[in-house]
């Protein structure tokens, strides 16, 4: 009985599966399609060839390569930044346990929970005062400390349990608490750090309310911009829309794959709970 | 001792974070509140409304059923995925997990949380396509299979456009729930299972009276964090369907935004944002009372 029944649940399980991924493959199948194959044959037909003049058309079109650069200058720095901020807070509450702990952890996660529809506004109006408006630094900055709101709640609960006995053994060796920060605590904590610089690289690259709102000329623009307001002028034809989807999807399959196995890596130290 | 009461107390290393999170969210969301209770456009000197905007903002139709479709959003972003994942996570750690090996069913939940690590904005681009009223792949399909009839105008049609960005949204969120249940299904006790099984428990009341039982502290952290991105939900609503046909779509901070910078009314964009922040803060203390107090069980 049991046994009989296993194999219509896999089936069903692997149907579902091929649904969630089958937009992805229809966009793959279509951004290789040329316009008259496309509107000849419909998005459903097999491609006849591999035509990637779309693709190359659109790269051109919106300067991708830039857009490329911009993203993974902005997420990159904020991935850095914010892992910074996040092992200076998190050593003050979790190893130096500071008075007022749990308000400042609360704190901490209010902040990470606020929308950013309340900061938004603020934020335009005041970097224009001091003239960081439309440029990448002050998204950079904007998402370092967005990003280390969460990054010092996770990893303050992370130090909560780090061993003290090791935090002792360097201090009585005479390292000061700058010291024992750097060569102790972050070798150790490495796993968990590399999860939050993955996870704030891949968030702060898949934003979109506040990059649109500041980053305004085409230059400074990140993928997940560019294609946003592409889509919301309604300009491009089938095949272009098929190109542009397809240009937005690969990154993020190749961090996925970066991902999964990040991920692994962090439930295996214990560090995602 | 001695030499540790001279050196800089661990507060020092707060200083740069405190720094920082005063300039970009402390002073700017008092700034937001402050601003709600001003008539504004953006330029000159904000002038000072007391609490006009929120007096508006209670008569305002289009205030209220962008809250309403908040509620559909909750709908389509926590209670179906979680509902959907809870099947799925104890389907593929039940059935596949245990009798075709762990690796396929790794395989099959990296399917479903794929859409999770997509741009909202490139998923956007995905679905308006697949929706597309001349020449979107779900129309043809339909056509395809001999259900022309059914074509619509998936995202432009006032009465179906929410429908359509609700099932979106289920699609972006699924996978989300799906990793968070399979992790907590490693943490129940097998022999719970066993016992269940011995008594001659059919697949489904084991899984409700041993599973859901188990992994409560999982359902409840997802729903509330799921709530909370639904209330949030600005992106898809901007690449979908700008708020449109009619307002038929629009959700809180797509009015906001709308607010700010198209009709430039910022003492009303921020009234809006400061209430959906209040509402979005109280479930944010929920969460994180529900998460201590789990937390304090588990000790």
């Amino acid at each position: 009985m049991r046994a009989l029944r296993r194999y219509p649940v896999l089936a069903a399980l692997i149907v579902a599966a091929v649904l969630m991924v089958l937009p992805f493959l229809v966009v793959a199948l279509n951004a290789v399609k040329s316009p008259a194959e496309y509107s000849a044959n419909g998005p459903l037909s097999l491609p006849k060839g591999l035509y990637l003049d779309g693709i190359a058309d659109f790269w051109e079109r919106v300067d991708f390569g830039q857009k490329l650069i911009n993203s993974v200058l902005i997420s990159g720095s904020v991935a850095i930044g914010a892992a910074v901020l996040s092992v200076l807070n998190a050593y003050a509450i979790g190893i130096g346990r500071v008075k007022g702990r749990p308000w400042v952890l609360a704190f901490f996660v209010l902040a990470n929970m606020l929308p950013q529809e309340a900061l938004v506004y603020p934020v335009y109006y005041l970097s224009k005062e001091v003239g960081l408006y439309d440029t990448r630094l002050s998204v950079i900055l904007v998402f370092i400390v967005i990003q280390a709101a969460f990054g010092t709640y996770l990893f303050s609960s992370v130090l909560g349990a780090f061993p003290r006995e090791i935090v002792e053994a360097a201090r009585i060796d005479g390292a000061n608490k700058w010291q024992v920060l750097w060569r102790v605590v972050v070798p150790v904590s490495r796993p968990t750090i590399g999860v939050l610089l993955v996870f704030f690289f891949i968030w702060t690259w898949n934003e979109f309310l506040l990059p649109l709102v500041m980053l305004i000329s085409n230059d400074n623009q990140t993928v997940s911009v560019a294609l946003g307001v592409l889509q919301g002028q309604r300009l491009m034809d089938a095949t272009m829309t098929n190109a542009a989807a397809l240009l937005g999807v690969v990154p993020a399959v190749i961090f996925f794959l970066i991902f999964q196995r990040t991920l692994t890596r962090g439930i295996a130290a214990g560090a995602v709970k | 001792m001695s030499r540790q009461q001279r050196e800089y107390p661990y507060t020092l290393f707060l200083i740069p974070g405190a720094l920082a999170f005063l300039a970009v969210i402390v002073v700017p969301s008092l700034m937001n509140t402050g601003i709600s209770f001003t008539h504004w456009q953006g330029v000159g000197t904000p002038e000072w409304a007391g609490l006009d905007n929120y007096r508006t903002l209670l008569d305002d139709d289009a205030f209220w059923e962008s809250f309403r479709h908040s509620l559909a959003m909750v709908v389509a972003m926590a209670a179906i995925p979680t509902a959907l994942g809870l099947v799925l996570a104890a389907g593929l750690f039940d059935f596949v997990g245990k009798h075709f090996g762990s690796r396929t069913a790794s395989v099959l939940r990296a399917c479903f949380y794929l859409p999770q690590v997509l741009p909202i904005a490139v998923a956007g681009i995905v679905w308006s396509w697949i929706l597309a009223p001349e020449d979107g792949a779900l129309n043809d399909l339909l056509k395809a299979v001999g259900l022309g009839s059914l074509r619509h105008d998936w995202l432009g049609d006032p009465d179906l456009a929410l429908y359509s960005v609700m099932g979106v949204m289920v699609w972006v969120q699924l996978g989300f729930p799906l990793v968070v249940f399979m992790a907590g299904l490693q943490r129940v006790d097998p022999a719970l299972y066993e016992a269940a099984e011995l008594d001659g428990a059919s697949w489904w009341r084991r899984f409700w009276h041993v599973t859901l039982p188990q992994i409560r502290p999982e359902i409840s952290v997802v729903l509330l964090w799921c709530t909370i991105a639904a209330l949030k939900v600005f992106g898809a609503v901007y690449v979908l369907t700008k708020g449109g046909p009619g307002g038929a779509t629009n959700v809180p901070s797509y009015f906001s935004f709308q607010s700010f910078f198209e009709t430039t009314q910022v003492g009303y964009g921020s009234a809006v944002s400061t209430v959906l922040t209040v509402i979005i803060l109280a479930l944010a203390l929920v969460a994180l009372r529900l998460q201590t107090r789990a937390e304090d069980q588990e000790r």
